[in-house]
């Protein structure tokens, strides 16, 4: 099967040309400030959000700390810009720190990925739970990083134009792994794990590299994040974190690339949409006394509600054609259309 | 010696709240076997029911006896915290029974999430810290050099008694044998003409009505606010998967073992505030090489 040319590069083309948008939009002030920010952390939790639907939606482990991954890399990338590099080359050394603390993070992966092999389901939950309360209790007793009281001196160096790359890198290497060997493997173990290892799936290098490559991604979103508000501390990486990034999973969907950017675009709009729907109805009606805590409220509610009623999420089990291999590997995507066909979920037998 | 003798007292004072919480985790993990993150706020809001009533009843009625708004303290607090336990279960986890396991899990967590946010962005309660009122005479008594108050033994006692009775509950009444059947065999219990769902409503509500007795006596001894629901809870939950979840004598042994974990970590670490470091790592290191805890027994998975 031959594909036109322009059938075969549209998407990198669009992509590349978009490019020097992000750049020069802020700076003429089409965009202003406030919805440069908006767009930078949609930027960031789309990469939080792949990286955690890799490991729950599409190997179907159930982590609920990486918020923890993030902290590393968090950590890790902000003290390399403020102390190790020097100041001038900060903006040229910028993307080695962030690679840095996603390597930082991708290592820790490997602290919940061996648990992984003995447990699964809820106690796999729990481990990953302590591990993000243990990254956060070891960063408030680090007294030079500032324990409790945080870190800062960060230039602004997550510019939209690098949130931008980190994107869409994120989601070519998301898409490359979900259609290779490995994330077939990582399909099959999550409809079983058993079944999976007697047809000779590596189950454990498969999680090993699930869980390293999504920490990995997650740590990166973390460098990020704290280079977009140039102040980290280690309660900005706490289980309600975690659990915006699960909201934004199980909003979007679980194993859908498509569904996780649809997912972190509307949750991230919707909170801050809710920030100035808040402020006009407090001023409207001060007597409901409503704050801006309200908007923490939002949150969890939505991610119960979704749970009930919407289990799947937006996009859950589906994939948008542009993110399919559909004119590189026409015959993978077929294969692809397979497996999300025969995918359902796994109903557990219950009372 | 008087140090470690004191010291141990107040293990066994934090320890036996940990332990009345960490029951309810491990009767619901029993009989419904789903984690039910949302306990430790549940347990948060035991103790502003406790609150808010003791505040109202003492401002009411003048001279009233210590005991009894004690236990009209303890028993408003049980009764609404188990009616909110029941009203959560109906809505939020009934419909997820045939759901995967984690749908429940999630939603737990947002139950958890929900709970806690909703106390702190609601103005009438809000992030300040409060003081439950005196409910008992505090008196301190110094027994060869070891300080005991009144609060310390009515923690104390209260909690043995309410495990007591919560053990002889399950060993010895129908409700108990009916939670053990449904534990044992949940397909075959309905089969024997076992009320699943009303047992199912009656565990959480045990569960909750002991974390609120947890709830009344902590608020008599340390300052409340929305956030502790996360830190005791966490602490309970640990507790019960250290002594093995599901395990009901399990979690009053897992309670006191990490009220000696957080009593004890300032004595031989520099600060107490590695004690969640010291916690977590050993719920960790548990999960890793023995996830069935203490009195927990490995289970083959059948494939």
């Amino acid at each position: 099967m031959k594909t036109s040319l322009w059938k075969r590069w549209r998407l990198p083309i669009i992509l590349l040309a978009a490019f020097p948008l992000t750049i020069v939009l802020p700076q003429v002030g089409i965009i202003d400030p406030y919805v440069e920010l908006v767009l930078k952390f949609i930027g960031i939790n789309i990469m939080l959000t792949i990286g955690l639907n890799l490991v729950n939606g599409y190997m179907g482990e159930f982590s609920v700390g990486h918020a923890g991954f993030m902290a590393i890399g968090a950590y890790v990338a902000s003290i390399l810009t403020v102390w190790v590099f020097p100041p001038e080359a900060g903006p040229l050394l910028f993307p080695v720190a962030l690679i840095a603390g996603g390597i930082a993070a991708g290592l820790t992966g490997l602290v919940v990925a061996f648990p992984s092999f003995r447990t699964r389901g809820d106690y796999l939950a729990i481990v990953t739970l302590a591990f993000n309360m243990i990254v956060k209790s070891v960063l408030e007793n680090i007294d030079p990083i500032g324990g409790p009281r945080g870190f800062m001196g960060m230039d602004k160096l997550s510019s939209l134009a690098w949130i931008y790359v980190w994107v869409v890198l994120t989601v070519f290497l998301a898409r490359n792994f979900v259609f290779s060997n490995f994330g077939r493997g990582a399909l099959s173990i999550r409809e079983d794990e058993t079944a999976s290892g007697l047809v000779s799936v590596n189950t454990r290098q498969v999680k090993v590299l699930t869980f390293v490559f999504s920490a990995f991604l997650t740590g990166m979103a973390g460098g990020l994040f704290a280079h977009v508000l140039q102040f980290i501390n280690p309660r900005s990486f706490d289980i309600l974190k975690s659990t915006q990034i699960l909201v934004m999973v199980y909003l979007g969907g679980i194993g859908s690339l498509g569904g996780s950017i649809l997912g972190a675009t509307i949750f991230t709009v919707v909170l801050e949409g809710l920030r100035t729907v808040l402020q006009q109805l407090d001023a409207a009606f001060p007597l409901l006394g409503l704050s801006q805590e309200w908007r923490q409220v939002i949150a969890p509610l939505l991610l119960i509600l979704l749970m009930l009623y919407r289990p799947r999420g937006i996009m859950g089990l589906r994939e948008f054609r542009f993110l399919t291999p559909h004119d590189e590997q026409p015959e993978a995507l077929e294969e692809y259309k397979k497996q999300v066909q025969i995918v359902t979920p796994a109903k557990e037998a219950s009372l | 010696m008087e140090f470690y003798i004191q010291q141990t007292l107040n293990a066994l004072q934090v320890g036996s709240v940990y332990a009345l919480i960490a029951l309810g985790y491990t009767m619901v993990y029993g009989v419904l076997t789903m984690i039910n993150f949302a306990h430790g706020d549940i347990f948060m809001v035991s103790t502003y029911i406790a609150f808010f009533f003791s505040t109202a009843i003492l401002g009411a009625v003048a001279n009233l006896s210590p005991i009894i708004v004690f236990v009209a303290t303890l028993l408003t607090a049980m009764f609404g915290t188990a009616l909110l336990a029941v009203i959560i279960e109906r809505l939020a986890y009934k419909p997820l029974r045939t759901a995967p396991r984690i749908s429940a899990v999630i939603t737990a967590l947002g139950v958890g999430l929900f709970l806690e946010n909703f106390m702190v962005a609601f103005k009438p309660i809000g992030p300040a810290p409060r003081f439950l009122p005196p409910l008992i005479p505090v008196v301190n008594y110094t027994i060869a050099g070891v300080t005991v108050s009144t609060i310390q033994v009515a923690i104390i006692v209260v909690s043995a008694l309410v495990m007591l009775l919560l053990d002889t509950i399950v060993r010895r009444t129908m409700v108990g044998i009916a939670m053990r059947a449904i534990s044992w065999d949940k397909f075959t219990a309905p089969l024997m003409g076992v009320p699943v769902d009303r047992i199912i409503s009656l565990t959480f509500a045990l569960g909750a009505s002991i974390a609120a007795v947890g709830g009344t006596l902590y608020g008599m001894a340390y300052t409340i606010d929305p956030y502790m629901g996360i830190r005791i809870g966490w602490w309970a939950f640990i507790s019960a998967v250290v002594g093995g979840i599901g395990n009901i004598r399990g979690a009053m042994i897992g309670g006191f073992i990490l009220g000696f974990v957080e009593i004890f970590t300032p004595v031989f670490l520099p600060a107490s505030t590695y004690r969640d470091f010291v916690a977590f790592s050993l719920l960790l290191v548990l999960l890793i090489f023995r996830p069935t805890g203490i009195l927990g027994r490995p289970v083959a998975q059948k494939v």
